[in-house]
């Protein structure tokens, strides 16, 4: 059996990732669970609170940190094919960023930083709580660095030549978490930290907030552009197609890359300490930001239709047909796609400057980020395991058709809790509830959506529940396959690729003044004007 | 480069309607007025039952001299206060809103009437009520275990 390189730091990252999802399954479950009422009894709002924190805590920064890291180890040994150079370096980061996990995690599940994945301030967490998600995010600085460094390392041996694009995105979004973690590291460092351990006395909210807001939009991106590289590189080349085009991808990455960051403040539209025109200016940098996610759509689909024409489908939509939808890869990328069509649509009413009021706060909220997080994303990571895990471990799947059920579980269930959600949301039901002790005629319509949440809660479970088997089962099986990696080929590929577009440079230098443009006077507000800062409060 | 000409008609699509988007919430912002809470105005919490605006006994709804409507509330755990408040429909309404204690928010059910309630800040609210009615303020952040429970009636009346 062959071996790959790098295996056990990938699979490390990737098992931790995944642990760590189940558990944030199960408290899910328990939450529509709460808030449903079906079980009076376990109505307590202890209990609820410290489960939301652990799950958002655990599925935003846990589950997504360690899987990106494993995917980008094993897109840099299999798309640059070289080995990992001081592999120790890796190690160092993966150790940092678990001991901050486990420090974060036990404070959670102990219920001393039922403060929600968004901290909130003036509200005080155990300060094991914020030490622990620095860790975690200074961790995952070690992994950002050594994948910037293995391009410029394959770059300097092989000159001249293209960066594989797999590379190109995991580097693009590395430099794109190095500058939007900074927003939440200073949050914790500056404020949360040493105020939680009573060093200083109050803290600004509204700095606080300005400063997680920095990261807040950008880490969307982070959680991302994994599943788009998975759409661009894996999956066409998985259907027997190609990449429609290698720059259209490149360019879509780097505006991803670039303008993702300093839009952050739409987090903020509500909120009474920052000025109308800076929310208008973050505004119009969100609605920018649409355009590379549908640039990437137009691009995954004409990779599948060149893959269905190939295969000898004919006609506008006969190509649809001759797909080959029997690979998990594949099919996840045509459900990824759609649930960000519909996230997409709930995504620009949220981004809508006057609109948003309609919706803030609401369950729509939670609606939407279901469906582009745990939707989008989610299955395309799902779908990156299948993929990698035979070539990584050097053992078939264990079952392919556990793993088309599986994807097709998540799809529905995520559907038939996102729906009605976005629903309860227009109907007015406010989002981070334990119970809704609210007047009949408030609760008007809201028992049947409940029922659908449950009902898809259900569903995600057992779906997150084959997933897990189908792994595990994996490393069990006794039929070996080789672990073959080759890059996607584009169907017209550049004699020679700009150098704007095989590399970043430039981009992080613009990014450095974008940023200072959009959030420099905004932070830097609170240090001009007479501000009142608050001690800390318990739950 | 190398970009299909198909590929070129789609960016252009898609760009316009994003710049499109752009124009008309632009346009209701500038030219129509249509702002959320932005009022960036600080305020000492811990001293807000000191304060001239936001003491006990400024709290609730006062009729200006112009005709309009100014309400004061104080959004605490867990409830607004005052908790019943009464406003004329077709009326221009200020309300003005502030927390001694964490943070806060609400929206109305049916209206379009929402804010983020944040401690060391006053947010300002400006609206106008269509029809009458009974309505309730909801809670929308959690503010601590009892977050379920806050909630408070508004009724908007004939003018």
């Amino acid at each position: 059996m062959e071996k790959m390189h790098g295996k056990n730091l990938i699979l490390a990252n990737m098992w931790v990732a995944f642990t760590f999802f189940m558990v944030a399954i199960l408290l899910g479950v328990f939450q529509v669970l709460s808030r449903a009422g079906y079980v009076p009894g376990l109505q307590i709002p202890e209990l609820y609170f410290g489960s939301v924190s652990t799950h958002g805590v655990i599925m935003g920064f846990v589950l997504t940190t360690f899987a990106i890291m494993g995917f980008g180890y094993f897109a840099a040994v299999n798309s640059l094919k070289m080995n990992i150079p001081h592999k120790w370096f890796g190690w160092t980061g993966f150790i940092i960023a678990l001991t901050g996990t486990l420090m974060a995690a036990s404070m959670l599940l102990s219920g001393q930083a039922s403060v929600m994945y968004t901290f909130y301030p003036p509200l005080k967490a155990h300060p094991l709580f914020y030490a622990g998600a620095a860790l975690l995010v200074v961790g995952s600085w070690f992994w950002a660095f050594h994948m910037i460094w293995m391009m410029n390392k394959w770059k300097k041996e092989n000159p001249g030549e293209t960066v594989p694009i797999l590379m190109f995105g995991t580097v693009a979004n590395a430099i794109l978490w190095l500058f939007t973690s900074l927003g939440v590291t200073l949050e914790i460092l500056f404020l949360l930290l040493p105020w939680s351990l009573g060093w200083i006395e109050t803290v600004d909210v509204g700095l606080g907030r300005t400063l997680f807001s920095w990261t807040l939009h950008a880490i969307v991106y982070f959680w991302l552009i994994p599943a788009y590289l998975v759409l661009y590189a894996i999956v066409p080349k998985e259907a027997g197609g190609k990449l429609f085009c290698d720059e259209m991808a490149r360019i879509s990455l780097i505006m991803l890359m670039v303008i993702s960051v300093p839009i952050g403040m739409h987090h903020l539209y509500m909120d009474p300490f920052q000025a109308a025109g800076w929310k208008l200016v973050h505004m119009v940098g969100t609605l920018l930001v649409a355009l590379p996610t549908l640039f990437t759509g137009f691009t995954v689909l004409a990779g599948l239709e060149i893959a269905g024409r190939l295969a000898g489908g004919r006609g506008p939509f006969g190509w649809f047909f001759a797909v080959p939808w029997g690979k998990p890869v594949v099919l996840a990328g045509m459900l990824s796609l759609l649930m960000l069509t519909f996230g997409g649509f709930g995504g620009l009413v949220n981004a809508s400057y006057s609109l948003n009021a309609l919706v803030h706060n609401t369950q729509w909220i939670t609606g939407h980020f279901h469906l582009i997080f745990a939707g989008t994303s989610i299955i395309m990571y799902f779908a990156f395991a299948y993929y990698m895990w035979p070539k990584v471990t050097g053992k078939e799947l264990f079952s392919t058709k556990i793993a088309l059920w599986q994807l097709w579980l998540w799809f529905i269930g995520m559907l038939t809790l996102t729906l009605p959600w976005h629903y309860l949301g227009m109907l007015g039901q406010p989002r981070r509830i334990s119970s809704s002790p609210y007047p009949e005629v408030v609760r008007e319509g809201w028992a049947l959506q409940e029922l659908g949440m449950f009902i898809g809660g259900v569903i995600l479970m057992v779906s997150a529940v084959l997933f897990i088997y189908n792994l595990l089962r994996t490393h069990g099986n006794t039929i070996s396959v080789a672990p073959a990696f080759n890059n996607v080929e584009c169907l017209n590929p550049a004699a020679r690729m700009p150098a704007l577009l095989n590399g970043f440079g430039f981009w992080t230098v613009l990014i450095f003044f974008y940023l200072i443009v959009g959030y420099g006077y905004p932070v830097l507000q609170f240090f001009l004007m007479e501000t009142h800062g608050v001690e800390p409060w318990g739950i | 480069m190398h970009i299909d000409k198909l590929e070129k008609f789609w960016i252009w699509l898609t760009t316009i309607t994003a710049f499109a988007a752009t124009g008309v919430l632009g346009f209701y912002a500038l030219h129509l007025n249509i702002h959320p809470p932005s009022n960036v105005e600080t305020i000492d919490s811990s001293r807000l039952h000191l304060s001239k605006e936001f003491n006990e006994n400024n709290l609730g709804v006062k009729k200006n001299a112009d005709g309009s409507v100014t309400v004061t509330l104080v959004a605490a755990r867990y409830g607004f206060f005052p908790s019943h408040i009464k406003v004329p429909a077709n009326t221009p309404v200020k309300l003005r809103i502030a927390s001694p204690d964490v943070l806060h928010g609400f929206h109305v059910p049916g209206l379009n009437f929402a804010t983020m309630v944040i401690p060391g800040y006053v947010s300002e609210v400006h609206a106008k009520f269509p029809k009458t009615g009974e309505f309730f303020l909801l809670c929308n952040e959690f503010c601590g275990l009892g977050h379920d429970h806050m909630w408070s009636k508004l009724t908007v009346t004939n003018k």
